[in-house]
């Protein structure tokens, strides 16, 4: 019986509980002390004693047996396995697992006697809907059946352990009862680390994700030099064909990061004065009409999927640029299809209503006092936003700038699709270069092997572009939140 | 806005000239009306504002002594919604009138807010500002020189003039309020409005600002709205005391604390509401 029934079960034994406690708990208000709690907390006190503890237990108790259960396979494995026909030992422990879970699915009879040759086995197995690598070797049955066997047997253990511990909760909850019992104050303080323990979810896990990348990164550091890496200026990988590790590429940082800054500066001298300009638009003169149609207008253009921006950059504006200046030259195009500036121009389009807003915020927050004193010593509306609005406003601004930054830098759909793939250094905007992010993504599709440098290589990239966005994040955050403090 | 332009208007505002002699009118209101939206915020307030006087705006919460006070430099124009109605001169000149340029008009009716509101710049480029946008100064010099005999008239100078490139939003809440007079008086306005000038400061920052105003009226015309009885007694050559949109009265400070000919008035000065 899988886990998850007993889990079902404890719900259950818990929801008998809760209405068991309530009733006893309401049967309790006719006496002549007054409760301490009203009945439902009584009943919801029994619910979780009945099921929290038990639920834990499934879940740790899972992962035990599950561990322990791959240790007893891979002390079975015959020594051979390590050098026979399958590279390493961890694909035959991967292949026993598969083998294992294929054969849950056969019914008793056909378990009973069960074929002690792969090649038998198959057939049956394929009737039941399962398809297996063909590498599975015949002395990995005798193993899978074994390893069920034994974890079958700890889930019942387990679940029986679990299903008894929810039974002994449930009663002390419901036998607890009385007047003065504070079930409130216990429902309330399970609420809370509830509460806390979701909250903690998203922080866990990017410290799980990081983590795991630096792992990989420095597994990746041991077969290329981190100076190689980080002050290289050539970008060439070679293939990673399964098998031919030993021609290790050049993997430069410099081009791709080149690429990416390059990018990213031209996308915010789109961004920035337009959407600036646009939010002091919006924050000093649109009419409250104007701006209840803009403002939702502009913010629509950031609903828009990156991706789709990319293609508008393909397929339009892309050629379009190429013809136009094989036009203008008659003859041979100066601007590439894929090119630095299609690029970054489109990625300025759609980064203009994240500066806009971000601005208009800050705008908007500038004191009103300030802009009066201003008018009131007959400045003019636009002396007003240039001389005092937009100073007061500056430190504000630049942080949103740094928000903006680092968004253009972690954007990949639109570069991936009009930025090129070629590393490269240019100057010339007009010509194809790429960033950090195309050659993650270049480096992770197709088939590939999870340990040659060429894969490796992504994660060593990807914790550069996290480390440089998280950084320009706490700076914009740092100075948003100075320049917050200097009106509160 | 609707501008009147009867003869009965001009007629009115030629007699109350004549009645005076001795006494020159700087700015006059007419069947001023304002309304923001919907809602009418002055009905038809007809108040002189004498040359070289200080003029004291006084009445309960809400009765609309800013909205009076704004109308005289035209601030009304930066509220949406906000529309004002009747005549307004200065000098004899209808400030509402289309040919009058709003910022000229400003830099001639300065005006000091409830709050000090000093720019996030430095004392020097507070005081700096105005002439700067008005093109007041030929060079540094002279703008050095007309921020000095701002600061100075504004008896800010002594307490400032050893970190005048320090920000403004450094300086106490008196100091900065006093700043934000400096401010005003640096473009060499005609009149100077005050809003509760005194309303966010201490006694003793209040008494300085008060000096302060009793000076300034020797070459400037100046309106204030106070929320203190004794204040107005003690800065005031004229009151006017507003209630519910309407103006109640307006005379003589002296006669206005002593023998005012309205009860309202009477009872809001010996605090009988309020
Ligand atoms: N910007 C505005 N929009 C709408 N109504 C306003 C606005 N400013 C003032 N009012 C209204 O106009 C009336 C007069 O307001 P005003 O600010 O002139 O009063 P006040 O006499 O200055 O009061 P206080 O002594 O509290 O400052 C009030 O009823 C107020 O609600
Ligand atoms: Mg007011």
């Amino acid at each position: 019986m899988p886990m998850i029934y007993y889990v079902i079960l404890v719900i259950s034994i818990g929801i008998v509980a809760l209405v068991i406690a309530r009733r006893r708990a309401a049967l309790q208000i006719q006496g002549a002390v007054k409760q301490h709690s009203r009945p439902h907390y009584h009943g919801w006190w029994a619910f979780l004693l009945a099921t929290v503890p038990a639920i834990l237990l499934i879940i740790v108790w899972s992962i035990g047996s599950s561990i322990y259960v791959e240790r007893r396979i891979d002390a079975q494995l015959p020594q051979q396995a390590a050098d026979g026909p399958i590279a390493s030992r961890s694909l035959a422990l991967s292949l026993v697992g598969r083998l294992a879970d294929a054969l849950h699915r056969l019914d008793a009879e056909t378990l009973a006697n069960l074929p002690s040759s792969f090649e038998e086995l198959r057939p049956k197995l394929a009737e039941k809907g399962v398809a297996l690598a063909p590498d599975t070797q015949d002395y990995m049955i005798p193993i899978a059946v074994e390893a069920n066997r034994t974890g079958d047997a700890l889930q019942m253990t387990g679940g029986v352990l679990a299903l008894l511990l929810s039974i002994a909760g449930a009663a002390y909850g419901i036998r607890s009862i009385q007047p003065r019992a504070r079930a409130r104050n216990n429902v309330e303080r399970v609420v809370r680390w509830g509460l806390l323990a979701s909250s903690m979810i998203a922080i866990l896990t990017t410290i799980g994700i990081v983590l795991s990348m630096l792992f990989e990164t420095f597994y990746f550091f041991s077969s290329v030099s981190p100076l190689d890496f980080f002050f290289g200026t050539v970008w060439d990988p070679r293939f990673a064909a399964a098998g031919a590790t030993d021609s290790v590429g050049q993997f430069g940082l410099i081009p791709l990061l080149a690429g990416t800054l390059y990018i990213a500066f031209i996308a915010l001298l789109v961004a920035v004065p337009i959407g600036l300009m646009s939010a002091v638009y919006m924050a000093e003169y649109a009419s409250p009409h104007v701006r209840s149609i803009v403002k939702p207008a502009l913010e629509l253009l950031a609903g828009i999927p990156t991706i789709v921006y990319g293609i508008f950059a393909l397929v339009t504006l892309g050629p379009f640029l190429r013809d136009l200046s094989a036009a203008l030259t008659g003859g041979s195009p100066f601007i590439q299809a894929q090119s630095i500036f299609t690029a970054g121009f489109v990625m300025g389009i759609m980064l203009i209503p994240v500066v806009s807003s971000l601005s208009d915020d800050i705008i908007t927050a500038v004191p009103r006092a300030l802009r009066d004193g201003s008018l009131g010593l007959g400045a003019t509306r636009s002396e007003t936003i240039k001389r005092v609005v937009l100073p007061a406003a500056l430190p504000g601004i630049v942080g949103a700038i740094l928000l903006t930054a680092s968004r253009a830098i972690g954007e990949t759909m639109i570069v991936v699709l009009a930025a090129g793939v070629a590393a490269r250094l240019t100057l010339n905007p007009f010509e194809a270069m790429t960033t950090i992010t195309v050659k993650i993504v270049n480096q992770l599709t197709g088939d590939l092997e999870f340990n040659s440098p060429q894969t490796l290589v992504a994660f060593a990239l990807g914790i550069t572009l996290f480390a440089v966005t998280l950084l320009m994040n706490i700076v914009a955050l740092y100075i948003v939140r100075k320049y917050r403090e200097q009106y509160e | 806005m609707n501008l009147m332009t009867d003869t009965k208007l001009q007629q009115a505002l030629e007699t109350s000239v004549d009645d005076k002699t001795d006494e020159l009118i700087k700015m006059q209101g007419r069947k001023v009306t304002v309304h923001y939206g919907y809602k009418q915020a002055l009905f038809d307030i007809d108040l002189d504002i004498r040359e070289n006087q200080v003029t004291a705006l006084i009445g309960p919460s809400g009765c609309g002594k800013s909205t009076f006070l704004r109308c005289l430099n035209r601030m009304n124009d930066t509220i949406a919604g906000a529309k004002v109605g009747g005549m307004i001169t200065l000098d004899s000149e209808n400030i509402y009138d289309p040919r009058i340029d709003v910022v000229e008009l400003r830099a001639r009716v300065g005006m000091v807010f409830q709050k000090p509101n000093p720019f996030p710049k430095s004392i020097f480029e507070n005081v700096a500002y105005g002439p700067r946008i008005h093109g007041l100064a030929r060079n540094k010099a002279d703008l050095q020189a007309i921020v000095e005999s701002s600061l100075k008239k504004a008896a800010l100078w002594n307490e400032v003039k050893d970190r005048i490139h320090e920000p403004g939003t450094g300086l106490s809440g008196g100091q900065q309020q006093r700043l934000c007079i400096a401010r005003a008086i640096a473009v060499s306005p005609e009149v100077i409005l005050m809003d509760e000038p005194c309303s966010a400061l201490d006694p003793i920052a209040t008494a300085k600002v008060e000096e302060l105003i009793d000076e300034l009226k020797q070459n400037y015309t100046i309106v204030i709205v106070t929320h203190s009885m004794q204040q107005a007694a003690r800065v005031s050559q004229r009151t006017a005391m507003f209630h519910l949109g309407y103006l109640v009265e307006e005379g003589p400070t002296e006669k206005m604390f002593t023998n005012p000919d309205d009860k309202r008035t009477q009872d809001y000065i010996t605090g009988r509401f309020g």
